[in-house]
């Protein structure tokens, strides 16, 4: 079981909470479990979500694992210049 | 995909050397090819008719006329371009963008296109062309849009984000917060409280090399794109898409480019070409003016931001606040939430909230532009730090220095930081002898910080070791700053042979699998972990090799400084093979060698950077001059240290142009009015001091070599380090962008009255 922090929008989606927890052991499961639980994050996870695990951004290794104990918080997908 | 990019410390033979780039002599002779340097046999002109319009309907275009002219070969619109986009807004954005379907939402949006036998026909028959408009009110001030009374550019869009859905459409696309703690209790912590409100105007990145691209569509279906690009395989899925076609029946080549910075992230008129040699049976080369690059491609937002910090008299900040408001152009964006995210990510806040709106005007489509909204951030919010160290009569930099964010500290858009560079750039800058340098009379010297956050993405390479031992590196990541140099000296380093011995080119979108584009400050963060990676299974296949000419089993064979050594006393007699010496022998121990690589970059690093600058300012005119500027910025590793400089030198020029002079100028009737360099003026050599740099190395834990990108991040903190040494020095806080004569001497003047 990992607790996950949700950014402002996405908060609003989970029913007004800032932090969920979920069973998944990485990227992917998590993705996975948050579409099950939350159907209104699909279109989010479709247009891109980073993952922040223990402050270093993931924004495509899905098969990245979450430790448990890691600091998981959920970003919008970054634009570079 | 094994890959470990765990750093490790090593010392490095090739690494942190600078040898004189591959592209050099080619780009200084002249040879190099740009994006209009490619032609084709039986290419045709294209030529673009753009609304001269800020915003209206499109009731009808009759381009029968244009058709009938001798020397027109095809006559595009909207309906040439049908919507292909299966409900992927973001995309539907960039095709009605490329060509206008309804409504023209900025002066200078595409309408029709044409493709001739030379330009005067093309531009002859874009004469002919009618346009039924219905002219509708329009709105370009970011303010003005967010108002009830506001012309609405797009009757679907509905505020995101917000508590309680709207009734009513409006020009704000989306609302985003971030943030911690409880800032009205920390507001009340404060002995001191700095409230300010700032504006940006809009900037054009300014590269030199306007879009071009040459576009052949066969008759079976298949296609050729030569293109300037930061990304040659995302313009592919891009026009692919667009089109109808098979992303693998387009092939994309990217040419050299001559500056992006984020505006050639995503297609402007490729699409377009790509139509009018379908329709035409024909080569058509399209070539965007100057003029048509102002009005036409990407430019970043123009801002009203809102800033309250407060802090204590012992230095120590309590609350931060910002409001962001970013236009987009007619299209959503997430520009002011970056600029939210990226607001106080410097610094260490218990009590912490920002909220960003992003806002539709009737300009062009909003695009990237280095590190993009996190420098009219760092504008609003180094402005009013540097303001409240002020108040409470401390050192700026030792007041940033003690807020300073640092390992362990929750960052402001929220995850906690690991390992990071803020601390030691402001010291750096502390101790450099810049700071002690004494100034004269009318001269302010001003410092900032500024952050980014990098990122890598999907990354293909392939090594290939020819039979004579040279090394052949096609990478799929565009070389916008050096990075064939810093490429070649990464795999000479995995090699363990000479730089001389590696060619790196940039490969087409038919030889390599899919790259992600040069943006984030990816470039060679990304592709030198792949190279890495291709050059170890290189290597694999090499003590391989080695193994069979010797005879020996495979394990017993190790590689040192480019030869395979046997192990073991058993072994002694045997000399060790060199590199050129295994690839002499592989067509006939196997055939040829090579190591391929196809990963996922992440874990790229955020980025700190601190600058410090001086500048004179007249006060009878309100003309400025920057005497001296110096850049210090974590690397992480610097790869080919030039280079670095380079980048570090390239933002804080480009920080320079926004700061003082640059902005797009609207009349009332919604045209832009400086759409050339003659008048919207960036900053030329005899404008700028020699900027200096300093290199911190802070290994990026998540890549071998520590590597952190460093293209963006320089470009932060300039826009606040001006405006405060121009403050300084005017004894006026500026607190518009950019700082042009009229502006400081109107600052100065109302100081004076006042």
């Amino acid at each position: 079981m990992v607790e996950v922090t949700l950014w402002g929008s996405l908060g609003a989606i989970a029913g007004g909470k800032s932090k969920i927890e979920i069973e998944a052991k990485d990227i992917r499961e998590l993705f996975r479990k948050l579409a099950e639980q939350y159907p209104g994050f699909e279109p989010y996870i479709d247009r891109g979500i980073a993952v922040a695990i223990d402050g270093v951004i993931y924004r495509d290794t899905w098969s990245k694992e979450l430790p448990q104990g890691a600091e998981i918080f959920l970003l919008p997908r970054l634009a570079g210049g | 995909m094994n890959f470990d990019p765990r750093y490790s410390s090593r010392s490095f033979a090739s690494v942190g050397t600078r040898p004189i780039r591959p592209d050099g002599v080619d780009k200084v002779t002249g040879r190099a090819r740009y994006g209009a340097d490619f032609n084709m046999a039986g290419q045709l002109v294209g030529r673009v008719l753009r609304s001269p319009h800020a915003h209206a309907t499109i009731r009808k275009i009759d381009t029968s006329k244009a058709e009938k002219l001798p020397g027109v070969k095809a006559v595009i619109t909207a309906a040439d371009l049908p919507d292909l986009t299966d409900g992927d807004a973001a995309m539907y954005d960039i095709l009605d963008n490329c060509m206008a379907r309804k409504k023209a939402l900025y002066d200078g949006h595409a309408v029709a296109a044409v493709a001739a036998v030379d330009a005067r026909t093309a531009t002859q028959a874009l004469k002919l062309i009618e346009v039924d408009y219905e002219v509708l009110p329009h709105v370009t001030d970011v303010d003005e849009a967010m108002k009830h009374s506001a012309p609405v550019l797009n009757d679907s869009i509905f505020t995101e984000g917000v508590e309680e859905k709207p009734t009513k459409p409006s020009n704000v696309t989306k609302r985003s917060q971030y943030g911690h703690g409880d800032v009205r209790e920390g507001f009340a912590q404060a002995d001191y409280v700095v409230e300010r409100s700032f504006k940006t105007e809009q900037t054009h990145q300014g590269y030199i090399e306007p879009h071009a691209c040459v576009a052949s569509v066969s008759s079976d279906g298949t296609a050729d794109l030569w293109v300037c690009t930061q990304g040659h395989f995302v313009y592919r899925q891009h026009c692919a898409q667009l089109l109808g076609m098979e992303a693998s029946k387009l092939r994309v080549t990217s040419s050299e480019i001559g500056g992006g910075f984020g505006g050639k992230t995503h297609v402007w008129a490729e699409p377009v070409a790509l139509a009018l040699s379908r329709k035409a049976g024909r080569p058509v080369k399209l070539v965007m003016t100057r003029d048509e690059v102002f009005r036409a491609s990407g430019p970043t937002s123009a801002t009203s931001i809102d800033v309250k910090i407060g802090a204590r008299k012992d230095g120590t900040i309590t609350a931060a606040e910002a409001t962001l408001r970013y236009s987009c152009g007619p299209y959503a964006g997430m520009w002011a939430e970056l600029g939210a995210m990226t607001a106080f990510a410097c610094y260490k806040l218990d009590n912490v909230k920002t909220v960003g709106y992003e806002v539709l005007v009737n300009r062009p489509k909003t695009a990237a532009y280095r590190a993009p909204s996190a420098p009219m951030a760092a504008f609003a919010v180094e402005s009013a730090v540097d303001e409240l160290a002020k108040e409470i009569g401390m050192d700026p930099v030792e007041f940033r220095i003690r807020n300073a964010a640092q390992e362990g500290t929750r960052s402001s858009y929220g995850p906690v930081y690991g390992p990071i560079g803020i601390g030691p750039t402001l010291e750096a800058a502390k101790n450099h002898p810049h700071m002690k340098a004494p100034l004269g009379k009318n001269q302010g010297r001003g410092m900032a910080c500024g952050f980014w956050f990098n990122f890598g993405g999907q990354t293909c390479t392939d090594l290939n070791i020819g039979m004579d031992g040279s090394v052949s590196l096609a990478v799929g990541t565009v070389d916008v700053g050096g990075s064939r140099a810093s490429l070649s000296l990464v795999a000479a380093e995995e090699l363990g042979i000479a730089y001389e011995q590696v060619k790196a080119v940039v490969a087409d979108t038919s030889s390599l699998g899919y790259n992600d584009m040069t943006d984030g400050s990816r470039g060679t963060f990304s592709s030198s972990m792949a190279t890495i990676s291709a050059a170890r299974n290189a290597i694999k296949v090499l003590r391989e090799r080695a193994a069979q000419m010797w005879d020996v089993p495979v394990d017993d064979v190790v590689w040192e400084k480019g030869h395979a050594i046997a192990k073991g006393e058993k072994y002694g007699n045997l000399a060790a093979l060199s590199l050129k010496e295994i690839a002499a022998a592989s067509g006939k121990t196997g055939g040829p060698i090579a190591g391929h690589s196809e990963l996922v970059a992440d874990g790229a690093g955020v980025s700190f950077a601190t600058h410090i600058c001086d500048i004179e300012v007249d006060p009878e005119t309100g003309a400025t001059r920057v005497l001296r500027y110096t850049v210090v910025q974590d690397a992480g590793k610097a790869v080919h240290p030039t280079y670095v400089e380079g980048q570090y030198q390239g933002g804080a020029a480009q920080g320079i142009g926004w700061a003082l002079n640059e902005e797009y100028i609207y009349a009332k009737d919604g045209r832009l009015q400086n759409a050339g360099f003659l008048d919207y003026r960036i900053p030329v050599c005899s404008d700028l001091p020699m900027i200096d740099t300093q290199i911190l190395e802070i290994p990026n834990p998540n890549h071998p070599y520590g590597v952190r990108g460093v293209g963006e991040t320089s470009i932060v903190p300039p826009l606040a380090a001006i405006a405060n040494a121009v403050s300084n020095a005017a004894g006026v806080r500026m607190t518009h962008i950019p700082m042009s004569p009229p502006r400081v001497l109107a600052a100065i003047e109302a100081e004076r009255g006042g």
